[in-house]
């Protein structure tokens, strides 16, 4: 458990109420995931159940409660993106990282996800990687893609 | 040192999500140091400066260059072309004809009426004066002086409706959130833009802040409120970034804190982030989300403007919704009412994408055809192909076929259509896309999203899905269509919020007006449209393959084979049903079967 980085992220926030999305937002950036003994110990310092903790956690696709990849790629599976063939950019990632969606390598590099819809449908199919969003993406794009990002 | 005589030059980029992505912040910086060498930086004051969205995403990186007052675009700019424009066009004289804007772009602004958009793309989102410059928070300090009622009657008689769905007056909202007890209210921007295929709210965000800051101050003194929240995605950090700015700059100039403009109002604005949940956008989960819960919906028994956030009446519109405000009250109700059609008044802004020639943000005054839309703004359908209809509405919405392209756009003719506005995402169909996929696209959509509160939606959605992929693997009945029929009536009259009920809009209105569709796959066993891979085979045409190995080249399974300058063949037991040969194939020799 890391209280020093917990305080520090409490200390951004002088009220609860209304935050506590906002809180695990920051944890989620900071550790990569929500550790448990993490979310305990908020739950201690705010005096909100670790049960509605958890519930939230759980319930929004921003938040994962394993550890995630180094980078995360997430490809976008709105409509726009649906009708231009996601799914097919969708297979080759699944293919080249050898995993699902909702996973990570084995070498903790790449977390693969999905998201309904980034709002960039006049780049479809569109792939966020981080932060670094590329439009009009070929299957064979993903290649070059992806090694941009190894380390 | 350039030669040139100009005093004034102003380069305008934009960096909306588009720009960015295409390379926008490169372009500003290739400009800046361009003329930097040039030595035009010293002697004239260059501004180079980034705008928000301005519409035409196909073309990104868009880029207004101003010289002296006369405005030139140039469409797909990267670093490389920033020098020639500095050299011929700035220090020259001459702009660089072979990069600037075609005729496409002009005939896709032609029908359109900018009036919410009209700041994007011209001014800088994260310059407070520039929007100041523009007229802005002039209609916010001029609502200070005006009574609350006086306000709300103004948005009435202005016609103004509700932009994110339903489409409800927004006049009479704020009313019934004034007229209700309590002391402490609640003004709340909803800018969980989560209909894919709908990217306006994101663009007004990061294009023009604001004006959506703006409206709520003029909401908040009509209604009674000291605290609002805008509650916006995580997925647009950018939006996020720029609204967060707009928040500190305005603070700064006392348009919020405490005593607002010189007055004795208090009023300021809080970011909820959501956290990816699409059923957040939904009025009460928006609210039980901003209380630090699992967004859920809440049943609707007492309206939110009586019992809302916390309890408290609160006044919920989206983010269109409260960037109109500023200018109703600027400019007057009349002249707003004068847009539009009977009963749906101003412009909508509608996001074009899919099989479009022109994808990008279009606004429109209420009730233009739809086949202006789609055929002139849009510039029709790619490669030549058919139009097959257009999708609005999000997945709460439907499909509207060929036959209704001459409707007017507005609230009332997209619902007779069996579809809605929504909050104007427009997703346009060629022949080549499956009218049963798109329909098992939605419902699995809303069961991935989905709450899993109540059961008509939990389990009814899951096993639509459960039928539509039946009939798309080839395994349909007759059966199946009525049974899709019967589960679409008991979702509609028993889920518990807005979300549930919609959910089996897109198999109903594709059965109203695609069920040839259905019984093709089900009967015949045959996807007309080639996507379904259980129901299509493909083949190639010898009479029209050149023998060119594209496909053969690009084919990852390895089936297609042939000599060159020779007819080539698909082996049907490697083939996997990709499409790419047939999407690639310059001569129409792939066939769907």
């Amino acid at each position: 458990m890391d209280v020093a980085a917990m305080d520090a992220i409490l200390a951004k926030f002088p009220t609860i109420r209304g935050n506590l999305i906002g809180i695990l937002h920051e944890m989620q950036s900071h550790f990569n995931y929500l550790p448990e003994e993490d979310l305990r110990y908020l739950s201690k310092k705010t005096q909100i159940p670790i049960t509605q903790i958890y519930s939230i956690a759980n319930f929004y696709n921003r938040f994962s409660l394993k550890p995630k990849g180094k980078n995360t790629v997430c490809v976008c599976l709105g409509t726009a993106c649906h009708v231009k063939g996601a799914e097919r950019v969708m297979d080759e990632i699944k293919a080249q990282l050898k995993v699902d969606v909702g996973e990570s390598t084995d070498d903790m590099q790449f977390s693969l996800e999905e998201v309904r819809c980034i709002g960039a449908c006049s780049l479809a199919p569109a792939v966020v990687v981080n932060e670094e969003t590329y439009g009009q993406v070929a299957p064979k794009q993903i290649h070059g893609i992806l090694q941009k990002f190894k380390k | 040192m350039g030669s040139t005589t100009a005093k004034e030059i102003v380069i305008s980029v934009c960096a909306g999500t588009g720009g960015v992505a295409a390379g926008g912040f490169n372009v500003i910086e290739a400009f800046k140091a361009e003329l930097d060498k040039n030595g035009l930086s010293a002697n004239y004051q260059p501004r180079v400066h980034k705008v928000g969205c301005r519409g035409f995403c196909a073309k990104d990186v868009l880029v207004d260059v101003q010289v002296d007052g006369k405005t030139e675009t140039y469409q797909f700019v990267t670093p490389e072309k920033v020098a020639p424009i500095v050299s011929e066009h700035i220090v020259g004289g001459k702009p660089v004809k072979k990069w600037l804007v075609k005729k496409d772009y002009h005939i896709f602004h032609d029908k359109q009426q900018k009036l919410v958009l009209a700041n994007c793309g011209q001014i800088d989102p994260e310059s407070i004066e520039e929007y100041i410059a523009a007229g802005g928070y002039r209609a916010a300090s001029k609502a200070l002086g005006m009574g609350p009622d006086e306000i709300i009657e103004i948005i009435k008689a202005s016609g103004l409706r509700g932009r994110g769905g339903g489409g409800f007056p927004t006049g009479i909202k704020w009313e019934s959130c004034r007229r209700a007890s309590g002391v402490v209210k609640y003004v709340l921007c909803n800018a969980d833009e989560g209909d894919p295929g709908a990217f306006m709210d994101r663009s007004i965000i990061e294009g023009n802040p604001h004006a959506v800051i703006e409206g709520m101050i003029i909401g908040a003194h009509a209604i009674g409120s000291v605290e609002g929240f805008v509650y916006i995605r995580a997925e647009y950090p950018l939006a996020v970034e720029r609204l967060r700015r707009a928040l500190e700059q305005a603070r700064e100039k006392h348009f919020l804190g405490k005593k607002i403009f010189g007055t004795e109002m208090d009023f300021d604005i809080k970011i909820v982030l959501g956290a990816g949940a699409f059923v957040c956008g939904e009025s009460t989960a928006l609210m039980t989300s901003i209380e630090d819960k699992a967004g859920e919906p809440r049943p609707k028994y007492v309206h939110t403007t009586d019992r809302g956030l916390w309890g408290k009446p609160s006044n919920l519109n989206n983010v269109e919704t409260w960037a109109n405000v500023p200018m109703i009250i600027e400019k007057g109700a009349k002249w707003y009412a004068g847009i539009g059609s009977e009963r749906s008044k101003g412009t909508k802004i509608f996001s074009l994408v899919g099989k479009i020639n022109n994808t990008g943000l279009v606004e429109v005054p209420m009730g233009i055809p739809l086949r202006d839309v789609i055929f002139k703004i849009g510039g029709g359908i790619p490669k030549k192909k058919q139009f097959k209809a257009v999708q609005t509405g999000g997945p709460s919405g439907g499909c509207i076929p060929a036959s209704l392209l001459d409707m007017p756009l507005d609230y009332e003719h997209l619902s007779e259509a069996g579809s809605m506005m929504g909050s104007g995402g427009m997703i346009v169909m060629d022949e080549d896309t499956c009218m049963v996929d798109v329909s098992k696209y939605f419902l699995q959509f809303c069961v991935d999203e989905g709450c899993g509160q109540c059961t008509p939606c939990r389990e009814g959605v899951f096993q639509m899905v459960r039928l539509l992929n039946e009939i798309t693997e080839g395994k349909g009945t007759e059966k199946h269509i009525g049974l899709l029929e019967e589960l679409a009536a008991t979702i509609k009259d028993t889920s518990l919020c807005a979300l549930g009920t919609s959910a089996p809009n897109p198999v109903i209105s594709t059965l109203r007006y695609f069920r040839d569709e259905y019984e093709a796959h089900i009967f015949d066993k045959h996807c007309p449209a080639g996507v379904c891979k259980a129901l299509t085979h493909f083949y190639i045409d010898a009479d029209k393959c050149t023998g060119c190995t594209l496909c053969a080249r690009n084919c990852p399974a390895g089936a297609i084979t042939g000599e060159k300058k020779e007819p080539h063949v698909i082996d049907q037991d490697k083939c996997i049903v990709c499409r790419i040969c047939y999407e690639n194939c310059k001569f129409g020799a792939v066939q769907k079967g």
